[in-house]
């Protein structure tokens, strides 16, 4: 099929057959590398410019003969690998450092040593990288489509066996004949003229958008889509390690097997208490069973600050920001008394503490919501609230 | 090649009296500090073997990867590679010090220490003797052949003596590499008996062939700018010189930084030890500085194209890598013997004396009875031609 298609983009090219245009240049054949260099001094020492030599492998001594300036190319990858190991110290460094912190073998999140060989892994892969896009689109001022030594038998021998240089006709010190004579005083096997080519353009369309061609693409895409999901989902398929699954655990929604009652959740033994929860002693008992406890608190600012916080939570909504029974319930629930009667302000702390874990009357315990610490430190908050209420005079002489 | 001066006789006389100076300084040394001289002894020694016997593998390794740009400078590396017979003579000494210098060899000292124990039916005096003797023979023996197969090669240009040596060659590259390891591992690691490490032995290496290079290069380098060299070598020949020099001092820092990552990696006190001890005190200034001198700072001074074609450059660069190379032996060898931190006195002087001695005395003993290149053999056109 693709042999077809091929066909199929070579003949279109071959129907616009291509026009010559006017000279390119002129260039030469030499067997020999030895003689090819010498070709490159002597047409670089009488003035040429404009010329380039090419060889069927790589040459060393070629860039001293044809005088060409040092290229630029070692700077360009000294940045692309300088940025390379920056990138990868600045991921390194981020990844392990601050985003994603492991304690491996309790060693420093970010050290320097295990990252040396990705930097240097990073400065490889950029500099060699942008070297090579940097040499194609820069350099060799590719892509461009066409070069008029394309297509020519000179190519076909410096690609093979020969060695050949070719000097431009833009050259200022262009002369054919001159140069043609230059060439076969050097030894030159074979001498040729090389012209600008041209195609129609009417003829030729880019085969790559040929509407067969790119739905041949496709169709080929998705077959081997759907062939290699059915090879290795099915025909390959290989059950995965999975025998955490089958383990001797109660599924959730079933019954456990192995207690008789058919509860995988067991109880607690009678009378254990959780870690954190120490039961209210005198849970259910009247007021006046209580037995006085000290607020074990200091009032510090902070206890201050968290029984306001918890105060305006939890009792506010009844008994208002003031403690004066200003409810915001708008009396869909039993308004509270005042917590400035001489009553409340007698009390000592733990009786305040047992109506918030006890409840009294219509006011439930708030022993679930509000733990021990933040209990007592309400109370601390509320007489505070008590005494800004019933300030004596001898508060205001400002001492 | 009659019209190329040969070396003068002052040569000899100026390596002499290095010699003897060093030889006197090391003997005083002895005198006073016996432990100390000996320590220093060993680091000559080791330093000797590094360019001998690195010179002797770099012989080896043109003929084995048919190298041409090397030809040139084969007669100046075959001459370095000949410090291996003298060898021979110099580790007798390094024998009468064993006690000085090897804790495993005190035998009070093995009975209470259970891992010197397990480890003694290979760290004994007996097997160590036994190893040593075999390495020197070793070396002397392909040394010999070789050297003669080349040398034989001046007269008649008979090809056979080039395919004789890539067989010798292609034999000793193996057993270089194995005697390179079991030198280092029991004449340096074993210094420290409970550490280990597996790369040892190719650290050593690396440091011995960028050793050879430098004192190969270096000695180019004079014997050029002196005259004495064949006026066909041009200075592109140099470039791989260079280049070689280079490359395999990436190579050591390589593998010096694979066992640093390894052991840091594990961190396992039986492996740790020994890099804290050379992070402690002043030793970790010698660390550091071996860090800058013996990889970085020629990094960045080579790594550039036309670095490695600046004669200048490299007259300067060879001798710098063959000091990095000294402080690389001195960081191995002398921790154990200064163990508060590091030291240089007088008696260390000994050092460069007797090194720098015996090779100027070799080159002119050797260079009056051979040719200073290789003059018939069947690459040195195709190594004189070499341009970039
Ligand atoms: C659901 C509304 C409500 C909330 C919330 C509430 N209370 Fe009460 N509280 C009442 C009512 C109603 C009474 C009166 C109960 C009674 O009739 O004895 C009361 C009584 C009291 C008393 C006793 C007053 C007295 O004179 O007998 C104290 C002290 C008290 N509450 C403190 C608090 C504290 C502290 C909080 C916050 C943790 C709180 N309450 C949260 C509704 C509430």
């Amino acid at each position: 099929m693709f042999g077809r298609i091929l066909n199929k983009i070579d003949e279109e090219f071959l129907k616009s057959e291509p026009r010559k245009g006017e000279l390119f240049a002129v260039s030469a054949l030499f067997d020999t590398p030895d003689q090819i260099i010498t070709s490159a001094e002597k047409v670089s020492g009488s003035g040429y410019r404009r010329f380039d030599v090419l060889t069927p492998y790589p040459m060393h001594g070629l860039d001293n003969a044809m005088r060409l300036r040092e290229t630029k190319i070692g700077w360009v990858g000294l940045l692309a690998g300088m940025s390379g190991t920056t990138l990868a110290f600045l991921m390194i460094w981020w990844m392990v450092g601050i985003d994603y912190k492991n304690v491996i073998g309790g060693k420093p999140f970010f050290n320097i040593a295990p990252s040396i060989p990705i930097m240097f892994e990073l400065t490889v892969l950029l500099s060699a990288l942008t070297l090579v896009a940097f040499l194609i689109a820069v350099f060799n001022k590719l892509p461009s489509n066409a070069n008029p030594l394309m297509a020519t038998e000179f190519m076909k021998h410096v690609t093979s066996d020969k060695f050949g240089i070719y000097i431009e006709a833009k050259d200022p010190k262009f002369n054919q004949n001159e140069i043609k004579s230059l060439f076969s005083s050097l030894g030159a096997s074979e001498v040729y003229d090389i012209n600008e080519v041209s195609y129609d353009e009417g003829k030729t369309k880019n085969p790559i958008l040929d509407f067969k061609f790119v739905g041949n693409l496709i169709g080929v895409g998705i077959v081997t889509a759907i062939l290699s999901y059915f090879t290795l989902n099915y025909l390959l398929f290989l059950p995965p390690f999975n025998w955490m699954h089958h383990q001797a655990k109660v599924l959730p929604q079933s019954e456990s097997k192995f207690f008789n009652d058919g509860f995988s959740m067991r109880k607690p033994v009678e009378g254990t208490v959780a870690r954190g929860f120490i039961p209210y002693e005198f849970k259910g008992m009247h007021d006046s069973l209580v037995v006085e406890t000290p607020n074990p608190l200091p009032v510090t600012k902070e206890i201050l600050e968290k029984g306001k916080k918890n105060f305006d939570i939890y009792c506010s909504p009844c008994h208002g920001y003031y403690g004066k029974g200003d409810s915001r319930l708008r009396g869909q629930f039993p308004v509270p008394p005042t917590l400035h009667s001489e009553k409340v302000r007698s009390w000592k702390d733990a009786n305040i503490y047992h109506v918030i874990t006890n409840g009294q009357n219509v006011m439930p315990s708030y022993e679930k919501q509000i733990s021990r610490d933040d209990r007592w430190a309400i109370i601390h908050y509320l007489r505070v609230l008590q005494r800004s209420q019933n300030a004596p005079d001898s508060d205001f002489e400002g001492k | 090649m009659d019209n190329i001066k040969k070396l003068p006789d002052s040569v000899n006389k100026k390596g002499g009296i290095m010699l003897i100076l060093g030889v006197i300084i090391l003997l005083v040394a002895f005198v006073f500090e016996p432990q100390r001289a000996f320590f220093d002894y060993l680091w000559i020694y080791m330093f000797l073997v590094s360019i001998g016997v690195g010179s002797l593998a770099l012989v080896g390794l043109e003929y084995l990867v048919g190298a041409t740009w090397s030809t040139p400078f084969r007669r100046i590396t075959e001459i370095l590679a000949s410090i291996t017979p003298v060898l021979i003579i110099l580790v007798i000494p390094l024998f009468f010090g064993l006690h000085d210098l090897f804790h495993w060899t005190h035998h009070e000292v093995v009975e209470s220490d259970k891992i010197l124990q397990s480890k003694s039916p290979y760290l004994n005096v007996e097997f160590f003797s036994i190893r040593t003797a075999f390495c020197l023979l070793l070396w002397l023996v392909f040394f010999f052949f070789m050297t003669r197969n080349s040398q034989k090669q001046d007269l008649d240009g008979d090809v056979t003596y080039t395919k004789r040596n890539i067989t010798l060659s292609t034999v000793f590259t193996p057993f270089f590499v194995i005697t390179i390891t079991v030198t280092a591992v029991d004449w340096m690691m074993s210094l420290e008996p409970h550490w280990f490490s597996t790369i040892y032995g190719v650290y050593y290496f690396a440091g011995t062939v960028v050793a050879s290079f430098a004192a190969t290069t270096i000695a180019a380098v004079l014997l050029k700018q002196g005259g004495y060299l064949d006026p066909r070598i041009k200075n592109d020949s140099f470039y791989s010189l260079g280049t070689m020099m280079f490359g395999f001092n990436v190579f050591w820092a390589y593998i010096g930084f694979s066992q640093y990552l390894l052991i840091w990696y594990a961190d396992l006190p039986e492996e740790t030890f020994w890099l804290i001890h050379r992070w402690e005190g002043s030793w970790k200034f010698v660390s550091i500085a071996l860090l800058f001198v013996h990889f970085i700072i020629p990094f960045l001074v080579l790594v550039g194209r036309r670095a490695k074609t600046n004669i200048g450059l490299l007259k300067i660069m060879a001798p710098w890598m063959l000091f990095a190379h000294a402080l690389d032996l001195y960081w191995l060898i002398f921790p154990t013997y200064f163990k508060e931190g590091a030291g240089f006195s007088w008696p260390e002087l000994s050092f460069p004396l007797i090194v720098i001695g015996l090779t100027m005395i070799l080159f002119k003993v050797l260079s009056d009875k051979k040719n200073l290149i290789p003059v018939k053999d069947p690459k040195l056109q195709a190594g004189l031609e070499f341009h970039l």
